[in-house]
C-alpha cells in the first residue's frame, strides 16, 4: 500500500462511475436489476423458499387446483408447480450465470491475444474462430447431448471417458453438459468482438505511450488493453444471457437437456402442454416465468449499453 | 466484386468439410445401436448382419468418405427408422411446411417490424419511441415455448377464434406464423430504427429538407430508401434462421415440418437422417451468411469503394 491509496479520496467522475449514474437513470434496467438479485435469492434458498420438495407428488392429487396446499396447483404426478417453478430458477439461473462467465473468460483472452499480437497468430486463430462461427451453434448442441447423454433407449456406452461424463451430467441434473455446450459455441463470437476491439486499440496512443514507457506485454495487456475492451464486451455477454437461456430451455423442452425430475422451465412447459385443453396453466407459468427472466436481461443489457455509449441512444 | 464473391464461395469448403465430420464423429459416438430398442436387444447375429447391411462395420474412415461421395451425388442416403424411406424424400416431404412456415413469419417480422422502426425512428426520444422500444425488447424476450401456449390458450382455447394446431387451412397457419415471426419483428424493429436514425442526421437528408419538400416525402422517399439497405441485406438469414429455428413451433403446433423430424429422428438415433438435416441447415446458414456480405457491395455503391480501398 502506498501513501497515495491511503489518502481520503476525492470523488473523481471516472467513466465507471459515469457509467453506473447513467446506469441508475435507466428505470426498466434498474428494475430488472432488482428483480434478478430478488431471483438469485430465490434460487440459493429455494429448499427454504418451496413449500415441497420439487419431486415430491401424490398421484392421487395430479392436476389439483389451486389451494393453499398447492398455491399454483398440481401438475400431472401431483407435484406443486410453485415449488418445481422455484426449483426451476436454479437451472435458469445457473446455465446464465456459468454461461456468461465462460464466454466472457475465453472470448476476452483469445480476443485479446489475438488482437493484441497480430500476424500470424491472429490469422491463424481467427481461421479457427470463422470456422466455428459458421457452424450452427444449436445444432452442435444438440449433437453434442445426443452423444453424451445416456438413457437414449438402447445400448450401454463403451467409451469409459463418455460414459463417466455422462453420469456425472445425470448427477447434475442433465445441467452439465448444457453449460458445456454453450460454452463451447457461445465464446466464438465475444472472441470475434473483442479482437476487433483489441486490433483497432493496438495502434492507439495510450497504448504506443505505455509501450514507449516500457511496459511489458503483460502490463499493456492488463492494464490498458483489457480495460479498454471489457465494457462493450460486458455489455455483448449480457445481451447473449436470454439465448443461453432459451438454449436450455429448448433443450429440455424437447427432452434432451435437464433429465427428469429436474425441474427445467422448458421440461415444465412440454409436461405442461401435453393437457394444454384441460390445463393451460400449467404450460403457461412456466412460459412466463422464462419470459420474465430473458426479459429481465435483455433489459439490462440495454441499459448497460446506454450507459456505456451514449452515442447509441 | 466478382473476386470477393468466388473467394467467398471458396471459403465456404473448408466450413462445410469441418461441419460434416463432426457431425459425423459425433453421430457415430452415439450409444447404442439405432436399430435396437431399450427393451427389445438385439440378438447378436441380427445386429451383425444390419450393421454389415447399413456399412456400419467398416471403419470410420471408409464410412465416411462412402457416405460423403453420395452426399456429392445428391444422395443423402436410407433412413435407419423407416426402412421404405430415403433421406432425400423425408427431407422432399418435410421441408415445404417449414418452407411454408418461415415465409410467412418473414412476413409478421416484416410487416410489424419495419413500421415499428421507422415510427420509432422518426419521433424520436418520445413516448411513442419509448413504446415502440419497450415493445421490441419485450418481443425479443419472449419464446416461442411462452408466446405459442399463450396464443393457443387466449385465440383458440378462450375465443374459438382458430385452430388449436395441426396444419394445412390458413386459419392453422395464423398462430405458428405470429409466434415464429414475433422475435424477428423485434429484431427488425430494432435494425429499422437504428439505420433510420443514421440515416435521417445525413447531409442528403438536410438538402432534401432544405429544398422545401414535405416531411412524409422527406422520408418515404429519402431517407427510408436508404434506411432500408441494412434491413433487406438480414431478409436472407432470417429467413434461413427461421425455416432452420422453427422447432418448437412446428413441436407445440404439430406441424409436419423438418424441425419436427429433425427432433424426432435426434431421439431416435437415425444418423442419416440427423446427418443429412444438420447438412443442410448448415449449407442454409451459411449460404445465407454470404448472401449478406454479397447483397451489401451490390446494393450499396459506397461497400465497393471501401473494398477495392
Amino acid at each position: 500500500m502506498t501513501a497515495a491509496d491511503r489518502a481520503p479520496r476525492t470523488r473523481i467522475d471516472t467513466p465507471g462511475r459515469r457509467a453506473l449514474r447513467q446506469l441508475l437513470k435507466n428505470k426498466p434496467a434498474v428494475i430488472s436489476a432488482w428483480l434478478l438479485i430478488a431471483l438469485v435469492l430465490v434460487a440459493i434458498f429455494a429448499p427454504q423458499l418451496a413449500p415441497q420438495h420439487y419431486a415430491a407428488g401424490e398421484l392421487s392429487a395430479n392436476f389439483a387446483k389451486p389451494s393453499a396446499r398447492f398455491p399454483l396447483g398440481a401438475d400431472f404426478l401431483g407435484r406443486d408447480l410453485l415449488s418445481r417453478l422455484v426449483y426451476g430458477t436454479r437451472i435458469s439461473l445457473s446455465v446464465a450465470v456459468l454461461g456468461a462467465f465462460f464466454a466472457f473468460a475465453i472470448g476476452l483472452v483469445y480476443g485479446v491475444v489475438s488482437g493484441y499480437f497480430g500476424g500470424r497468430l491472429d490469422n491463424a486463430m481467427m481461421r479457427v474462430v470463422d470456422i466455428l462461427y459458421a457452424f450452427p451453434g444449436l445444432l452442435f448442441i444438440i449433437l453434442l447431448m445426443v452423444a453424451f447423454k445416456t438413457g437414449f433407449g438402447g445400448g450401454t456406452i463403451e467409451n469409459p471417458v463418455i460414459r463417466e461424463i455422462g453420469r456425472f451430467d445425470a448427477k447434475l441434473g442433465g445441467v452439465f453438459l448444457i453449460i458445456v455446450g454453450i460454452s463451447l459455441t457461445s465464446w466464438v463470437g465475444m472472441a470475434r468482438l473483442t479482437r476487433g476491439m483489441a486490433l483497432s486499440l493496438r495502434h492507439s496512443e495510450f497504448i504506443t505511450a505505455a509501450k514507449a514507457l516500457g511496459a511489458s506485454d503483460r502490463r499493456v495487456i492488463g492494464r490498458h488493453l483489457v480495460p479498454a475492451v471489457v465494457g462493450p464486451l460486458l455489455v455483448q455477454v449480457t445481451l447473449s444471457i436470454p439465448s443461453f437461456i432459451a438454449t436450455e430451455a429448448f433443450l429440455s423442452f424437447i427432452g434432451i437437456g435437464a433429465t427428469p425430475p429436474t425441474p427445467s422451465w422448458g421440461t415444465m412447459i412440454a409436461e405442461g402442454f401435453s393437457s394444454m385443453r384441460s390445463h393451460p396453466h400449467l404450460a403457461i407459468y412456466p412460459g412466463l416465468a422464462l419470459a420474465l427472466v430473458m426479459l429481465a436481461f435483455n433489459f439490462l443489457g440495454d441499459g448497460l449499453r446506454d450507459a456505456l455509449d451514449p452515442h447509441s441512444r | 466484386m466478382v473476386t470477393i464473391a468466388i473467394r467467398r464461395i471458396l471459403a465456404l469448403f473448408p466450413v462445410l468439410f469441418v461441419i460434416s465430420i463432426v457431425t459425423f464423429l459425433l453421430m457415430h459416438s452415439v450409444p447404442g445401436s439405432p436399430f435396437a430398442t431399450e427393451d427389445k436387444p438385439l440378438p447378436p447375429q441380427i445386429k451383425a448382419n444390419l450393421d454389415a447391411y447399413y456399412g456400419l462395420d467398416r471403419p470410420l474412415v471408409t464410412q465416411y468418405l462412402s457416405y460423403m461421395g453420395n452426399v456429392l451425388r445428391g444422395d443423402l442416403g436410407p433412413s435407419y427408422l423407416q426402412r421404405n424411406r430415403t433421406v432425400n424424400d423425408i427431407i422432399r416431404q418435410h421441408l415445404p411446411p417449414s418452407a411454408v412456415l418461415g415465409m410467412l413469419a418473414l412476413g409478421v417480422a416484416l410487416a410489424l417490424g419495419v413500421p415499428i422502426g421507422v415510427l420509432s425512428a422518426v419521433k424520436q426520444n418520445t413516448a411513442l419511441d419509448y413504446l415502440g422500444m419497450f415493445v421490441a425488447i419485450a418481443g425479443v424476450s419472449v419464446p416461442a415455448m411462452t408466446l405459442g401456449p399463450l396464443l393457443i390458450w387466449g385465440f383458440a382455447l378462450e375465443l374459438g377464434w382458430l385452430p388449436v394446431a395441426r396444419w394445412g387451412t390458413w386459419q392453422q397457419a395464423v398462430l405458428p406464423s405470429i409466434t415464429l415471426g414475433l422475435g424477428s419483428a423485434a429484431i427488425l424493429a430494432r435494425l429499422t430504427r437504428a439505420s433510420m436514425l443514421q440515416t435521417i442526421h445525413q447531409d442528403f437528408i438536410r438538402t432534401a429538407r432544405s429544398k422545401g419538400l414535405s416531411e412524409q416525402r422527406v422520408i418515404t422517399k429519402h431517407a427510408l430508401r436508404n434506411a432500408l439497405v441494412p434491413v433487406i441485406t438480414v431478409i436472407g438469414p432470417l429467413f434461413a434462421a427461421l425455416v432452420t429455428g422453427s422447432m418448437v413451433v412446428e413441436q407445440i403446433f404439430a406441424i409436419p415440418g423438418l424441425g419436427r423430424y429433425f427432433v424426432d429422428s435426434v431421439a431416435s438415433r437415425d444418423y442419416p437422417v440427423i446427418m443429412g438435416t444438420t447438412l443442410l441447415y448448415a449449407v442454409v446458414l451459411v449460404l445465407s451468411n454470404l448472401v449478406v456480405d454479397l447483397s451489401y457491395n451490390l446494393i450499396d455503391p459506397r461497400m465497393r469503394l471501401e473494398d477495392s480501398a
